[in-house]
């Protein structure tokens, strides 16, 4: 029999994204939780030792999770499980790795640790997910080794406006680089301030190198549906879940709506007896723009 | 000829590009209605079976297609599809269409970091690209079921009558030969009924 293994970790983790497609990754603080999220169809999950929106109340410096608190819901569910590391900071990334996390969010969510570089992902072998609020930024992760990209909504707010503004910024910049001329796509990259290589990717393909994922402000099963319309491959659910009056349903009203995202009727019933959402803010109610941090 | 591909979560999209190029009709089973349409052939695609396995259910497609896989409709099942079919699921009660006795252990490779991607025999095609994405493997498989493929020792391709279960990802790499052999094996069984009806 002849084997022959053969080592690409960039392709393997792009792959790993494409598994995940049509799923709904919800935010997870204890095991009980992550149990919860993986028996109401969560795809994947994110364990974090405060779900954005008390991240957000309590204020101060956001760092990486306690590596035990993580490894206990690695023991807790079978589904893939995903961590957050601040933007730049690549030591926390290395625990993150050293622990055999499926998924780095290098997220803007904690507390930025470098105002200038962001992580070179290329240097790890698990893979990376980034947010992007423009395909500049997206190409420009993409370049430093994410192999999954999500919108940055605005975490903890519960408000659904900035995960569609982002998602329909990047699809409209998609389709510009789509249009273009072949030898106009060089001063695109230029205004992009990404490499030509990811640009002619675009052009050629109209689409994203790596599944694109919407992220922040998902709270309801509409919520949900909408982004799967406007083009999401899949979507984060971080305290639109736990910070509601019934985890269970709402979770897995979410997984259906996202499955089903075209049955506007399913996802009327689905909506249904859902109990209280999360209160939220509204976008202009916050004085902490999380999508502002790493451009 | 028309192959229907289960699109409630995961990598379908991958699969339907292949099946198309090699000129198959696909369609998309997303809840219950979507069976009312005539399709000849099922793909189980990757992604979580978890997930997988609770929406089959939830959206009434569970039984109508266990049953029409018990009636000798073929499947192409890669990764969870591999799990949905096997009748056990090492050290876990989970249990699924279970149509080919075969155990398979879930994550046998461990967790991403022991993802990979190797070269390897697949019987009766010759060497394939064989992508492993958290991949299962079979732990065994009883009398009838046929080991298509092994690599590091381990059973990762077997066929069980119109079954075709992957542990890797067929649907990832250029090479369509699984793909090939799959729509052999729907033309066959089609070309096998005609005969039994005009008999």
């Amino acid at each position: 029999m002849s084997e022959q293994k053969t080592e690409n970790r960039y392709g393997l983790n792009k792959q790993l994204a494409q598994m995940l497609k049509g799923g709904v990754i919800m935010d997870v603080t204890t095991p009980e939780q992550a149990r919860i999220a993986e028996a109401a169809g969560a795809c994947a999950v994110m364990a974090l030792e405060r779900i954005p929106a008390d991240i957000r109340a309590a204020g101060g410096v956001s760092r990486m999770s306690d590596p035990k608190m993580i490894k206990g819901i690695q023991e807790a569910v079978s589904i893939p499980v995903m961590a957050k590391c601040r933007i730049g900071h690549f030591v926390e990334a290395q625990v993150l790795e050293a622990i055999e996390i499926d998924y780095i969010d290098e997220s803007e969510v904690l507390s930025p640790a470098d105002n200038v570089y962001h992580i070179d992902k290329h240097q790890f072998k698990v893979p990376f997910v980034c947010g992007a609020k423009d395909l500049g930024e997206a190409l420009r992760r993409i370049s430093e080794g994410a192999s999954m990209i999500r919108t940055k909504g605005e975490p903890g707010t519960g408000d659904i406006i900035q995960a569609v503004q982002h998602m329909r910024k990047i699809n409209a910049e998609i389709a510009r680089v789509a249009s273009l001329q072949k030898d106009e796509l060089f001063e695109a990259a230029k205004e992009l301030r990404v490499p030509y290589d990811l640009v002619q990717y675009v052009h050629e393909n109209r689409r994203l190198p790596v599944v694109n994922f919407a992220a922040g402000g998902v709270a309801t099963p509409a919520d949900a549906a909408l982004m799967m319309q406007l083009g999401a491959e899949g979507v984060f659910v971080g305290s639109g879940i736990f910070k509601s009056g019934n985890p269970e349903k709402r979770a897995a009203a979410i997984v259906q709506s996202v499955t089903n995202y075209k049955n506007a009727d399913l996802i009327a019933r689905l909506s249904e007896d859902l109990g209280e959402a999360m209160v939220g803010i509204n976008e202009d109610e916050i004085s902490l723009l999380m999508a502002e941090r790493g451009k | 000829m028309k192959i229907a591909v289960l699109a409630l979560q995961g990598a379908f999209i991958e699969h339907e590009e292949v099946l198309s190029a090699l000129g198959a009709e696909c369609v998309e089973l997303r809840n219950a209605d979507d069976l009312r349409q005539d399709f000849d052939a099922l793909v189980l695609p990757g992604g979580e079976s978890t997930v997988q396995g609770k929406l089959l259910r939830e959206s009434g497609m569970f039984e109508p297609l266990k049953e029409r896989i018990e009636a000798g409709m073929p499947v192409l099942a890669t990764c969870a599809g591999m799990i949905l079919l096997a009748d056990k699921i090492a050290g876990d009660d989970a249990r699924h269409f279970a149509t080919i006795p075969m155990t398979v252990k879930r994550n046998a490779y461990g967790r991403q970091l022991g993802s990979f991607h190797a070269y390897g025999e697949l019987e009766t095609v010759g060497e394939v690209p064989m992508t492993f994405i958290r991949a299962p493997y079979v732990v065994s498989a009883e009398d009838g079921v046929e080991v298509l493929a092994k690599v590091d020792g381990r059973i990762v391709a077997v066929r069980y009558g119109n079954q075709l279960a992957l542990a890797f990802h067929p649907e990832l790499d250029d090479d369509r030969q699984v793909h090939r052999l799959f729509v052999n094996m729907v033309e066959a069984y089609l070309h096998g009924s005609q005969q039994r009806h005009s008999a």
